[in-house]
C-alpha cells in the first residue's frame, strides 16, 4: 500500500497540520511516511499545500508531480491540483466557497461541507478534522485507535483534553462525505 | 534506548546538534534553514547541556564566532542557506588554513545572488571546490534523509576533530523541510577541551599555543600547505562514503546526491519495471568522492546520467573518475525547480541509451 496524498487550501484552514496528523498516526501503524510542505513564497501569498506519503515501503521521492488522493479546500487549490490526481485516484473538495464542480471523468470525486459542519459544532477550528474524518471515510488506511494516537503526538499535553472533540470531529466527517463521482 | 520521533530535517539536524555534545552553535537566520536556530532558542540547551545558541548580528561575525571557539577546542557549528554561505567563505578559510575543527550546515537554496528560497544543489562547487581562497578542502557531506541530517551531524564532529577540519553538511531545501521518521541517538556528554593546539591557557613548562592563518615567510606557508594536502590524500583514502542501489548487473548508472537522489531513484525503480537494467550511485561524502567507484563501474556500464538540481557541477567529477572509459551526460533542473522522475527516465532513455 502506497498513498500519496496533496492537501491544499488556504493558510490557517489547518492545511499542514492535517498532512501531519495522518503521518503521525501512519509512523502509529508502522508505516513509512514522508510530510512535505510548500514552504515557497506560495505560502505567503496566502494558499498552502503540503504532500504526505502513507507507505508500506521505503519512500523513494517525497516530492511528486501526481497523487493518488488531492484534497482541495479552496478554488485556486482545486484548480492547480485537479489534473494531477493520477487516472482512477480520488478528489476530495470542500464544498464551501468553490466556484465550479470538478471537471475530471476518470477519477473519483467526494465533497463534503466541513466547514458548514464545524459552524454546527459551534468549531471552526475542528474543520480540518472533519475533512481528515471524510478522506479515512472514503480510504480507510489508518485505524482510529492510530489517529488518536497520532494525534497524542502532535497536540501538546496542554491540548489532550481536545482529543475527545477531535474524534467527534473526524466521525463527524465520515458520516457527512459526499460521494459525487465513482468510477467502476 | 533510540528515540522514534517525526521530525523536520532542520529540527532533527539542530537537536543531533545538542545531542552531540556540541559546545556552541552561532547563526543568523536565513529560510529554508531558520528552523534550525528556532529550534535550538526553542529547546533551550543551555539549561540541557549548557550548550551556547546566539544569533549572531550577521552570517561574517557567526563564522568568525565558530572560529573563535574552535581554536579553544570547542566543538562548535554555524548554518545557513546559499546567500548566507557566501558571506562566511573568508571565515571557512581562515578556520581551515588555521587548521581548526568545526562543522558547518548549508541548507542549499536556488541561486546566484539572492535566487529564491526553494531547493536547489547549485554550491555543490562552492562546498567541494572551495568556496573561499585558497589550496583548501571541506570534507562535504550530503545527507538524503532526515535520518542522515541526523547521523551526519555526528560524523561531521568526528571527521572535523579526527582531522582538525572544517567539515560541511550540504543540504537542501528539501531535505530541511520535509519530515520522516527519524531515530535520534542518546545525549552524548560534552567534553572539556583538552588538545595541545587549543588555546585554552598556557599551562606551566609548555609552550604557548598560537591560533593562526597567517605565515609572513613563502617557506613556512609552503609548509602548511604541505600539511594540508597530505591530510587530504589522508582523507581521501579512509573517509570515502557512498551508497549503491542495483549497480551489480547494470547496464546503465544513474548518480545524484542529496535529495535529488531520492527523486532519481523513483526514476530508477520506474526503469527496471520497463525492464531497463539501472543501477544509482549516490554519493554520501562529496569530498572525498567516489572516484574509484564510479571508475570501476564505467567498464561494466555503457552511460552514466548524473542528476541535479544545478546546470552541471558534480558530473565534472564524475568525467574525471570516469576519464572516458564510458558516456556522462548530465540532467538538471536550476532554480529552485525540482526534477520530476518522469523527466529523469525520459532524459536517461534520450541521452544514454537512445543517445
Amino acid at each position: 500500500m502506497t498513498e500519496e496524498i496533496i492537501i491544499a487550501g488556504f493558510g490557517g484552514q489547518g492545511v499542514l497540520s492535517m498532512g501531519q496528523i495522518l503521518c503521525y498516526s501512519g509512523v502509529m501503524q508502522n508505516k513509512e511516511v514522508s510530510w512535505m510542505p510548500s514552504y515557497g513564497p506560495e505560502m505567503r501569498g496566502g494558499t498552502a499545500n503540503c504532500t504526505a506519503i502513507i507507505s508500506d515501503e521505503q519512500i523513494s521521492s517525497p516530492v511528486l508531480n501526481t497523487f493518488d488522493t488531492a484534497i482541495v479546500l479552496n478554488q485556486p487549490s482545486m484548480d492547480k491540483f485537479e489534473d494531477a490526481v493520477k487516472p482512477g485516484g480520488l478528489l476530495i473538495y470542500e464544498r464551501n466557497g468553490m466556484t465550479r464542480k470538478p471537471r475530471r471523468t476518470d477519477i473519483n470525486i467526494c465533497a463534503i461541507d466541513a466547514y458548514d459542519a464545524s459552524v454546527k459544532m459551534n468549531n471552526t477550528k475542528v474543520f480540518n478534522m472533519i475533512v481528515i474524518g471524510g478522506f479515512l471515510k472514503i480510504r480507510p488506511i489508518i485505524d482510529m485507535e492510530n489517529v488518536i494516537k497520532g494525534l497524542q503526538k502532535v497536540l501538546p499535553e496542554r491540548y489532550h483534553h481536545l482529543i475527545p472533540l477531535n474524534e467527534e470531529a473526524i466521525n463527524k466527517g465520515m458520516e457527512i462525505i459526499t460521494v459525487e463521482h465513482k468510477l467502476n | 534506548m533510540k528515540e522514534l520521533r517525526l521530525m523536520k530535517g532542520n529540527e532533527a539536524l539542530a537537536e543531533a546538534a545538542i545531542r552531540a555534545g556540541a559546545d556552541a552553535y552561532f547563526g543568523y537566520p536565513i529560510t529554508p534553514q531558520s528552523e534550525v536556530i528556532e529550534y535550538l532558542m526553542a529547546n533551550k540547551p543551555e539549561e540541557r547541556t549548557g550548550m551556547v545558541v546566539l544569533q549572531a548580528e550577521s552570517e561574517v561575525a557567526a563564522i568568525n564566532m565558530v572560529y573563535g571557539a574552535a581554536g579553544c577546542g570547542k566543538k562548535a557549528l554555524t548554518s545557513s542557506s546559499s546567500p548566507g554561505m557566501s558571506l562566511k567563505q573568508e571565515g571557512i578559510s581562515y578556520i581551515a588554513g588555521a587548521e581548526l575543527p568545526c562543522v558547518l550546515v548549508n541548507v542549499v537554496r536556488g541561486g546566484p545572488g539572492l535566487g529564491t528560497i526553494q531547493p536547489s544543489q547549485s554550491d555543490y562547487f562552492q562546498s567541494v571546490k572551495g568556496g573561499g581562497h585558497g589550496d583548501y578542502k571541506l570534507i562535504v557531506l550530503a545527507p538524503s534523509s532526515v535520518q542522515e541530517s541526523v547521523d551526519y551531524v555526528k560524523l561531521a564532529f568526528e571527521l572535523a576533530f579526527k582531522y582538525r577540519t572544517p567539515v560541511m553538511i550540504q543540504s537542501d531545501g528539501i531535505i530541511g523541510q520535509m519530515m520522516e521518521k527519524v531515530e535520534l541517538f542518546e545525549q552524548m556528554p560534552r567534553v572539556e577541551p583538552d588538545y595541545e593546539w587549543a588555546t585554552i591557557g598556557r599551562k606551566e613548562g609548555k609552550p604557548s599555543t598560537f591560533v593562526t592563518s597567517l605565515q609572513l615567510q613563502a617557506e613556512e606557508q609552503e609548509k602548511v600547505n604541505l600539511r594540508l594536502q597530505a591530510k587530504y590524500r589522508e582523507i581521501e583514502k579512509n573517509e570515502v562514503l557512498f551508497e549503491s542501489h542495483y549497480c551489480e548487473d547494470a547496464d546503465y548508472l544513474l548518480t545524484a546526491f542529496g535529495s535529488c537522489a531520492r527523486i532519481t531513484r523513483k526514476a530508477m525503480e520506474m526503469a527496471r519495471a520497463k525492464g531497463i537494467k539501472v543501477g544509482l550511485l549516490r554519493p554520501q561524502t562529496l569530498y572525498p568522492f567516489p572516484t574509484e567507484e564510479f571508475n570501476r563501474l564505467a567498464g561494466q556500464v555503457k552511460g552514466i546520467l548524473c542528476v541535479e538540481m544545478n546546470a552541471g557541477q558534480m558530473v565534472e567529477d564524475v568525467r574525471l573518475s570516469v576519464n572516458g572509459k564510458t558516456k556522462v551526460e548530465h540532467f538538471g533542473r536550476f532554480g529552485g525547480m525540482i526534477p520530476n522522475p518522469d523527466e529523469i527516465l525520459n532524459a536517461l532513455e534520450q541521452k544514454i541509451i537512445g543517445g
